[in-house]
């Protein structure tokens, strides 16, 4: 018999029936809920006189709509407020666990879900928001929801999905000084195109995934959207059980060594057989950037604007043939389920120390959980960060999303360690270029975009 | 239940924009608040309005002969990016009921059958001759059951899903009388896999 991919192990796990047509009902493990889509389910749920069903097997938090102004506890306007205070009360009528604003667990749902041990490997995990990729960092089988699907599952605890086909992408080679997981995935991205994975799930493989902490991979495994994938995912090793040996919502006692020897089985067979395949040399890249409204539109740091997308290049103010270092930039955003975990912060950090931001930007840096700001706070980051004059903000999506109020002003430009670099995004007419933490961080004190290993 | 679809006879506007998001379509500020009935008078809010509010004439489905288009046919990846729902309840606002394209995001593709809205894929050069016919203004004919558009070209569904708009059926009332397996299923993985279940 042909070897197995991970994806097929996990897949078949949790298939309850058999629909026709290749549709499948598949049971979910982990239902991660954010106050924006998952009150939009509550209060459908509740008008079908329906009741959630496993509120054992969900984790909810506050991401999307808080506001992150320091010291802030709630919303920036009384729509947000009204949703919050909705989530809260249907999540506790539910019976579910909420990490609430200004606990030890609240953040960006997919910071907290392996942040908390509740994202394990082998599971099927569904949230509704399309980075719920990110959680296939640690070896587990997760996608974004739409609304009607997330009802579903708080009723009934499965999804309907069709088994999609498989992709594994090695990156080859040991990434240089000053390149990241950002950088990685980003560069593939642009090779692949923002289709490239599309109808695929994606297994990354390789000595540079293999080389990078839990969070630079779940960094890589959270842009899979951007590759047109909805899943991502890496295999877990020793790496990944370290991570997660002694968490919150870890198995533990007799449960974790049950837990361990199924995860030792998870990783693809030798000789299985995927769809498709793909290799990146990540030895030769520089740090990377984005120069368009897509984030496929991405260049090293040392390259120049290509001559392309004519559209993308008038909204982005840039003209093309030119160096992209040297633009002057506005606003620099630190944050996001992307790049808003400890080491992501750690790497701005050492960029700023003992440096200031340049007077004409404005730089903000907002960690993903309340457990991430407490323990960088701990390392004393937060005086880095204000003593460079960057703002130390509350956890939550901040300026990634602009759910919450937290703009990018018509035609400024922002480097942002976010993910999406469309037209409008992080405000109407901001101009985004998508780039690593220690990038973003160069940028500021810079005042324009810069290469980072020239600091 | 949703509205069921069966055919459909209406003008088709040509959106041949390339990897239109979901932001694009329906900027977040309006998905936090705005009833689902209301949320179509904000699709594509950015291209759709003059800064001063008013309708940019310059845009596909505000000129006279697309105002009443109930199809669009969409330049590749359409609907990528963010998984909000509100992409799909925003066209179906604006009382659009089929797009076709030679390829969707995925999370909204998904969506659409959701909401008994029909998102047809074509191969890229046939997609570029509809593109065409829909420019000068031609009518098109979708027939579902028939899976064909103006009784020539055709286009593939699964049976299911056809017969999920077909009926206007409700994915959450099929799954709810399955209850009996999904119980079944997971009183034995709890023997299977112990570790998932919190204890």
């Amino acid at each position: 018999m042909a070897g197995r991919t991970m994806f097929d192990k996990i897949w078949d796990l949790h298939v309850v029936d058999e629909l026709g047509d290749g549709m499948q009902l598949l049971f979910v493990d982990r239902h991660v809920i954010h106050e924006l889509s998952g009150y939009r389910g509550q209060v459908e749920i509740a008008r079908r006189g329906l009741r959630m069903r496993s509120p054992e097997l969900a984790l909810g938090s506050f991401d999307h709509v808080v506001s992150t102004a320091p010291g802030a506890r709630g919303g920036n306007n009384a729509n947000a407020d009204r949703i919050i205070a909705g989530f809260r009360a249907e999540s506790r009528k539910a019976g579910m666990r909420l990490y609430d604003i200004g606990e030890d667990g609240q953040g960006i749902v997919h910071v907290i879900g392996p942040e908390t041990g509740f994202t394990i490997p082998g599971t099927l995990l569904v949230c509704g928001d399309s980075h719920t990729c990110t959680h296939g960092a640690l070896g587990a089988l997760a996608w974004g929801i739409g609304t009607t699907e997330l009802v579903h599952v708080l009723a009934t605890q499965t999804v309907v999905q069709q088994k999609p086909k498989t992709m594994r992408i090695d990156l080859r080679g040991a990434p240089a000084k000053g390149v990241t997981g950002k950088d990685l995935i980003l560069a593939l991205i642009g090779k692949l195109g923002t289709a490239g994975g599309m109808g695929y799930a994606v297994e990354y493989a390789g000595e540079a995934i293999r080389g990078l902490d839990m969070e630079g991979r779940m960094t890589v495994c959270n842009l899979s959207i951007e590759l047109g994938a909805k899943v991502g995912m890496v295999a877990p090793d020793e790496k990944t059980c370290a991570f997660l040996k002694g968490r919150r919502h870890a198995p533990q006692g007799a449960r974790w060594d049950q837990a361990l020897a199924h995860w030792k089985t998870l990783p693809s067979d030798a000789g299985a057989r995927f769809d498709a395949e793909h290799a990146i040399d990540c030895a030769s890249l520089a740090p990377q950037i984005t120069w368009g409204t897509s984030p496929e539109d991405v260049i090293g740091v040392d390259g120049v604007v290509p001559d392309r997308k004519p559209d993308a290049l008038a909204y982005m103010g840039l003209t093309a043939g030119r160096p992209i270092a040297g633009t002057k930039v506005d606003r620099v955003f630190i944050g996001s389920c992307t790049n808003s975990r400890l080491p992501d912060l750690r790497a701005a950090a050492a960029i700023a120390r003992g440096r200031k931001v340049a007077k004409h930007v404005e730089a903000w840096v907002v960690p993903g959980s309340w457990r991430i700001k407490q323990d960088a706070e701990a390392e004393g980051l937060h005086e880095v960060f204000k003593s460079a004059g960057f703002q130390w903000r509350e956890a939550g999506c901040s300026m990634c999303v602009a759910a919450n109020g937290d703009y990018v002003a018509p035609l400024a430009r922002c480097v942002s360690t976010s993910n999406r670099n469309f037209v409008g995004r992080q405000g109407p007419q901001a101009r985004t270029h998508l780039a690593s933490p220690a990038m973003a961080a160069a940028a500021a004190i810079a005042g324009e975009i810069t290469d980072v290993r020239g600091l | 239940m949703m509205e069921k679809f069966s055919t459909l006879s209406s003008v088709a506007a040509p959106f041949p924009q390339k990897n239109v998001d979901t932001d694009l379509i329906i900027r977040i500020e309006r998905c936090t608040g705005t009833p689902k009935e209301e949320i179509g008078r904000y699709a594509f809010e950015m291209a759709r309005f003059l800064k001063d509010g008013s309708p940019d004439p310059e845009f596909v489905l505000n000129r006279p002969k697309y105002q009443s288009a109930q199809i669009l046919v969409c330049g590749e990846f359409f609907g990528t990016g963010s998984s909000r729902e509100m992409a799909v309840w925003a066209l179906a606002g604006l009382g659009i009921r089929c797009l076709i394209a030679p390829s969707y995001g995925q999370i909204f593709y998904g969506n659409c059958f959701q909401n008994g809205l029909l998102p047809i894929v074509l191969p890229a050069s046939t997609v570029d001759g509809l593109m065409r016919e829909a420019s000068a203004g031609n009518a098109f004919e979708i027939d579902l059951q028939r899976q064909t558009i103006n009784g020539k070209i055709s286009f593939d569904i699964t049976p299911r899903r056809k017969k999920m708009l077909l009926e206007g059926l409700d994915e959450l009332g099929l799954t709810l009388a399955l209850e009996p397996r999904i119980a079944a299923f997971e009183a034995a993985d709890r023997q299977r896999r112990p570790w998932i279940y919190p204890p």
